[in-house]
């Protein structure tokens, strides 16, 4: 039995915990308004919002805008987030329905890729896409999500599929349908919730992937919006509000999808962490 | 054996007609099975176990993109046990941001499960507040974010000095930057925090009941029911946590880059610099090979270690 005042002491935890975690956040939302003087000064919110940080950090490079930035991201998102969606739909459903021989032991392996430092591969992976010609393109970072769009997706929509009861695939095959019509008719529409979870992660991560991006791209005219970030903070006289401005706007992407689809977010953490 | 058997034998029996189907069928779901992991069979074969194969012989090269790779022995693992500083600074360096930040995550996320894990009223917006920073915690935006405020005139000492506390450089002080870094690290628990929630949900009510009737009181009841039961979630959080904070990168790049005096120097950067800034990509992938197999017998310690303290239900209550 819980007191009140056990739940009142519960509540104020809580929004003091809250308050805390977000108060980074709330004081970059000044400091992205404030002037250069002024961000010296602990105030949070500041005297004069100074909107032009926006705009001229919008425009900081001489070539490009950041819309320029933000057109490359989104046309590296729509490969990403297509291979995945995709990729991870077919392998899961091999994986989640069925029989094959040494099924066991590929599904132990992918699952041990998980554990492995993406460092092991990184050398001989840029040596090969060096060879290719594909270095300061988009393709080394967009091709490797075609590939079943990594094992924790690919696990996310077996544990999804291994959900759904089987007398459904059953009746199906009473009714003449092969294992790719059970696939397109009875398994894709029912593991649509769990593909839109698949892509917002897809789509988040790749935002944030800068390991690969910053190996990968080295031309300004194809930069993302996280190397454009990064070659503002490298100038040599930082303009700290229009660079926080412009930080503040590089995660609105992912902010907004988060808060609309808050839904997926929890369940896709949840499946993965729990039923293994 | 099977094969044999329908040759020999005319199909002309029942049985063996029956069985001959099968057989086709299984063939069928064999080539099928097949025809559909292949996008992940063929990425992992191109590009995870050729290129792990491809580093474990690179590391005993010295190979710099131009000319062809050449075989050297065991000279790079010698040169890094034997000479390289660095090596030995950047390994204790990850070691202790691995030793502070995963503990503090896990206790902070169940902590904050805990409290959350009562149904009560405004759970999601605190659920929600949480979590955010997990959400653009690892984004160069907020390395940059973290930049300013821990910088000598920034945000923190501004508070301090209200205090009367004369604050240092945060990210310019070799004693303190590391600890800028770790707390960024553990400022993103949410996804921990949302694996232990969901593991807190699974536990049966009646557990708790009829310890109550029992007379327990609130500590008695979570070290006896919520720990236990939770422990195979915990165990999970910690396997990852652990290899996750061992490929820790973007902070240490953008915020410290690996300064001063090497004081954030992780293991991902000391390898990406290596391999990427100065072409050595035996003496890294012999780097990458030192990780792996550090991260291999972590792993392996975290799973016999979890036979003492990690409870299955399953195995009829008694800790495996």
């Amino acid at each position: 039995m819980m007191t009140i005042r056990y739940k009142i002491s519960n509540h104020l935890f809580l929004s003091v915990f809250s308050l805390l975690m977000l108060y980074p956040v709330i004081w970059w939302i000044g400091a992205s308004l404030k002037k250069t003087e002024e961000l010296r000064l602990p105030t949070i919110w500041p005297s004069i919002p100074m909107w032009e940080n926006y705009s001229n950090g919008w425009n900081f490079s001489a070539d490009y805008s950041f819309a320029h930035f933000f057109g490359n991201t989104l046309l590296m998102e729509l490969g990403n987030v297509t291979g995945g969606v995709l990729t991870a739909a077919i392998v899961a459903y091999g994986f989640g329905r069925l029989q094959f021989k040494l099924r066991g032991f590929w599904f132990s392996i992918l699952l041990l890729t998980m554990m492995l430092p993406g460092q092991v591969t990184v050398v001989p992976q840029y040596i090969l896409f060096n060879k290719l010609g594909w270095v300061d393109s988009y393709i080394p970072l967009v091709l490797p999500h075609f590939f079943g769009g990594g094992a924790f997706f690919i696990f996310l929509l077996v544990q999804f599929i291994r959900g759904i009861p089987r007398d459904l695939d059953e009746a199906a095959k009473i009714d003449g349908s092969s294992v790719y019509g059970i696939f397109f008719r009875i398994i894709l529409p029912l593991i649509k919730p769990a593909l839109v979870t698949v892509a917002i992660f897809t789509f988040i991560w790749s935002w944030d992937d800068f390991f690969a991006q910053v190996l990968y791209i080295s031309s300004i005219d194809k930069f993302t919006v996280g190397l454009a970030l990064r070659m503002f903070i490298d100038q040599f006289d930082i303009q700290w509000g229009q660079l926080l401005a412009m930080s503040f706007v590089s995660i609105m992407p992912s902010v907004i999808i988060f808060l609309f689809a808050q839904k997926y977010f929890v369940e896709g953490i949840a499946t993965t962490g729990l039923k293994g | 054996m099977g094969t044999a058997e329908t040759l020999t034998q005319a199909p002309h029996t029942k049985a063996a007609r029956t069985s001959l189907r099968k057989r086709k069928n299984k063939e069928e779901t064999n080539l099928a099975g097949y025809i559909f992991i292949a996008p992940w069979l063929i990425g992992f074969l191109l590009l995870t176990l050729w290129p792990i194969a491809q580093s474990f012989y690179l590391s005993f090269t010295e190979y710099s993109l131009l000319e062809a790779p050449v075989w050297t022995g065991t000279d790079n693992y010698a040169n890094i046990f034997r000479n390289d500083d660095t090596f030995t600074k950047s390994l204790s360096v990850t070691f202790i941001f691995v030793l502070i930040s995963v503990p503090l995550k896990l206790f902070f996320s169940l902590l904050v499960a805990m409290a959350l894990s009562k149904n009560i009223r405004g759970m999601n917006v605190y659920r929600t507040a949480i979590y955010f920073p997990s959400l653009i915690g690892g984004s160069i935006a907020v390395a940059a974010l973290w930049r300013n405020m821990f910088g000598l005139e920034g945000y923190v000492n501004q508070v301090l000095s209200w205090f009367g506390i004369q604050g240092v450089g945060w990210i310019t002080n070799p004693d303190t930057a590391l600890g800028t870094l770790i707390l960024l690290n553990t400022w993103q628990f949410g996804s921990t925090m949302v694996i232990f929630l969901a593991g807190l949900k699974q536990i049966p009510q009646e557990l708790y009941e009829s310890a109550s009737v029992d007379g327990a009181g609130r500590f008695r009841k979570f070290v006896s029911i919520t720990l236990p039961m939770l422990s195979p979630v915990m165990f999970f959080n910690l396997v990852l946590g652990v290899i996750g904070s061992f490929q820790t990168f973007t902070s240490a790049f953008i915020i410290t880059k690996g300064g001063p005096i090497n004081s954030t120097y992780v293991y991902a950067l000391f390898l990406y610099e290596k391999a990427f800034k100065h072409y050595q990509m035996g003496y890294a992938s012999a780097l990458a090979w030192i990780l792996l197999v550090i991260v291999a017998v972590l792993t392996a310690l975290n799973f016999l270690a979890s036979r003492y303290w990690v409870f299955y239900e399953s195995d009829g209550g008694r800790a495996k």
